[in-house]
């Protein structure tokens, strides 16, 4: 060993694969959006002569975008409410799945399956059961309201017209539908490494269920919490295949008297950007760069405060 | 105080049960759907089909289709999955073990560095790297866009670091004995690695497999911007799009779509299930 050099040649012989293709794929076209957003970069024909240096134009029309504001209004929303239901929901799963009923194992599986489909395919199973399924079903259970599909969830605004609650909440279910099962399994694994003899002597000293689930299992998954709260957080934020799928960013709402898309989230809003219309590439990529930094602060804030309620519990 | 807590459990094990069949409703109704005539549909979105042959019906006329191009995409994404992995799971094993093995500052910063590039978004990339695998065919003519080449090499790109992180944590916990004598015995670092170690790694090779599966499987943006929708070459999930995105749903045919989609991951993921769940939280909990 201590002749060798400090790298050996099987040392960059195994790495630079991985580097190779991590440059090509990842630093390369980092730094190279990175400049791209202070250009007039277009559709490829318009910039046949090179890009030209705009200065912060495409960050400046971005942040008085109606359509992006709304878009980064609805994506915020969207992302605490996911991760509060998900939350809840995979909790609460593995709580049921952790206990001694029978089956349990199956139920595990089970509830985890929806995780393994696409969100592009998964939007349009639940497009069907929204548009199609619920409107012959309302009838049949009393609810004949229900019977039109555009009085149902996908389509419903709330606020003069100003919001599309129904489509944000269907986004919410399909969301919480596809990743329960997936925290629920993170959440499983902590509880079940709770050592049984804080239960036992808790309950010896005359705690009820409630109590020991409040005051030994929450305090000591606190550490899972850090972990699938970031994970949902992050997830939901970059959110993108169900949208296009389940809602394409519809119905429109009423924004100072401008029409925009109700359930545009931010992944979906940077692409429409880029590619449809006025095809304008590089406001779509300062629209980028400024997902890419709230999602930086976001993942910052979120470990920064799971942490230090880990240290005092 | 027995015979309640005897009820407890019994609601509390139907209550399960509820849940369970809640979750798996839209299953069936993806299966039931697929089985139905396009009239059947609308008729009776819901209720059991009336010939279950019709799913063979639907299912050859989605497979045959000339405009759906499911075949074709199908297979595409068999290669497409199968062969990302492959390259996924040997490079950035090798790479994890000389990352464990060198303690040098160099080799913790390539690790930390792989590990930060995880909160990379692909939306950030993803525009100037189509531009940008255009300017590498200019100067090298290597042809990346609308081929299996370039989809590869961005898999292995963006599933690396992932997958280097769960290695690198597992071979930590590799004894050095074992290498150590593998050295005594005349193996060189290569053989070292590739006849000791790498059969050690099975169990953290099939869960970093079926994570990456899961996500290269039913992944839609990256395939979008690299081969495009409605070419030659296309995967399940741009193929879907297309078809399920048009203004007239055949929901009937789109069930049948969405149901062989389905199928190989959930079948994937019943062989490998202990593999999976093991690996996960594992990975997450660290």
């Amino acid at each position: 060993m201590i002749c060798r050099a400090k790298h050996s040649p099987v040392f960059w012989l195994f790495l630079s694969p991985v580097l190779l293709a991590f440059v090509l794929v990842i630093v390369v076209p980092f730094f190279m959006g990175a400049y791209f957003s202070f250009t007039d970069w277009s559709s490829s024909a318009a910039n046949q002569g090179g890009l030209n240096y705009v200065g912060v134009v495409n960050y400046q029309k971005s942040l008085v975008d109606p359509k992006f504001l709304t878009s980064f209004i609805v994506t915020s929303v969207y992302t605490v409410t996911n991760m509060l239901a998900v939350n809840v929901v995979a909790f609460g799963l593995a709580l049921l799945v952790s206990s001694q009923i029978k089956g349990r194992n199956i139920y595990r599986a089970g509830f985890f399956i929806p995780n393994l489909i696409g969100g592009l395919v998964l939007g349009f199973v639940w497009q069907f059961i929204f548009n199609k399924a619920v409107p012959y079903l309302g009838p049949l259970l009393g609810l004949p309201a229900l019977a039109n599909p555009d009085n149902f969830l996908l389509n419903i605004t709330t606020f003069g017209n100003s919001f599309a609650i129904g489509g944000l909440l269907s986004l919410v279910i399909v969301g919480t539908w596809q990743s329960a099962g997936y925290i629920m399994m993170i959440y499983l694994a902590a509880i079940q490494s709770v050592p049984v003899e804080l239960h036992e002597a808790a309950q010896i000293d005359g705690a009820g269920p409630g109590l020991r689930l409040w005051k030994i299992t929450v305090p000591m998954v606190a550490q899972a919490f850090t972990v699938t709260t970031f994970l949902t957080l992050i997830n939901s934020f970059k959110q993108y295949d169900v949208n296009v799928s389940l809602t394409q960013g519809g119905p429109s709402v009423m924004i100072n008297d401008q029409a925009v898309a109700g359930t545009q989230l931010l992944a979906k809003n940077i692409y429409d950007t880029a590619f449809t219309g006025t095809n304008n590439m590089a406001q779509g990529q300062a629209r980028s760069v400024i997902f890419f930094f709230v999602l930086v602060i976001i993942s910052i804030v979120q470990v920064t405060v799971s942490k230090k309620r880990e240290v005092e519990l | 105080m027995k015979s309640r807590f005897r009820v407890g459990t019994w609601g509390l094990e139907i209550f399960t049960a509820l849940i369970f069949l809640a979750v798996l409703l839209p299953f069936y109704i993806v299966v039931v759907s697929s089985s139905k005539s396009a009239l059947e549909i609308t008729t009776n979105p819901l209720g059991l089909p009336a010939d279950w042959n019709n799913l063979w019906i639907n299912i050859s006329s989605i497979w045959n289709n000339d405009n759906i191009h499911y075949q074709s995409s199908f297979i595409a994404t068999v290669i497409v999955t199968a062969v990302s992995l492959m390259l996924i799971n040997v490079l950035a094993a090798q790479a994890a073990w000389v990352l464990v093995r060198t303690k040098t500052k160099l080799s913790s910063f390539i690790f930390l560095l792989f590990v930060a590039s995880m909160v990379i978004p692909f939306q950030i990339v993803m525009l100037p790297l189509v531009s940008w695998f255009k300017t590498l065919y200019d100067f090298t003519g290597v042809k990346l866009l609308r081929e299996y080449a370039g989809v590869f090499l961005a898999y292995v790109g963006f599933g690396s670091a992932f997958s280097l992180f769960m290695f690198h944590g597992f071979i930590k916990g590799i004894p050095l004995e074992l290498e150590e004598a593998a050295q005594i015995d005349g193996c060189s670092q290569f053989s070292t690695f590739y006849r000791v170690v790498f059969p050690i790694l099975k169990p953290i090779h099939a869960t970093v497999a079926i994570l990456n599966g899961i996500w290269i499987w039913n992944d839609y943006l990256l395939p979008l911007l690299l081969l495009g929708k409605g070419n030659r070459l296309m995967t399940v999930p741009l193929a879907v799009a297309n078809f399920a995105g048009s203004y007239v749903k055949q929901w009937d045919l789109i069930m049948t779509a969405i149901l062989m989609a389905m199928v190989p991951v959930v079948v994937a993921f019943l062989l490998a299930q202990k593999y999976i769940v093991k690996g996960m939280v594992a990975g997450s909990i660290k």
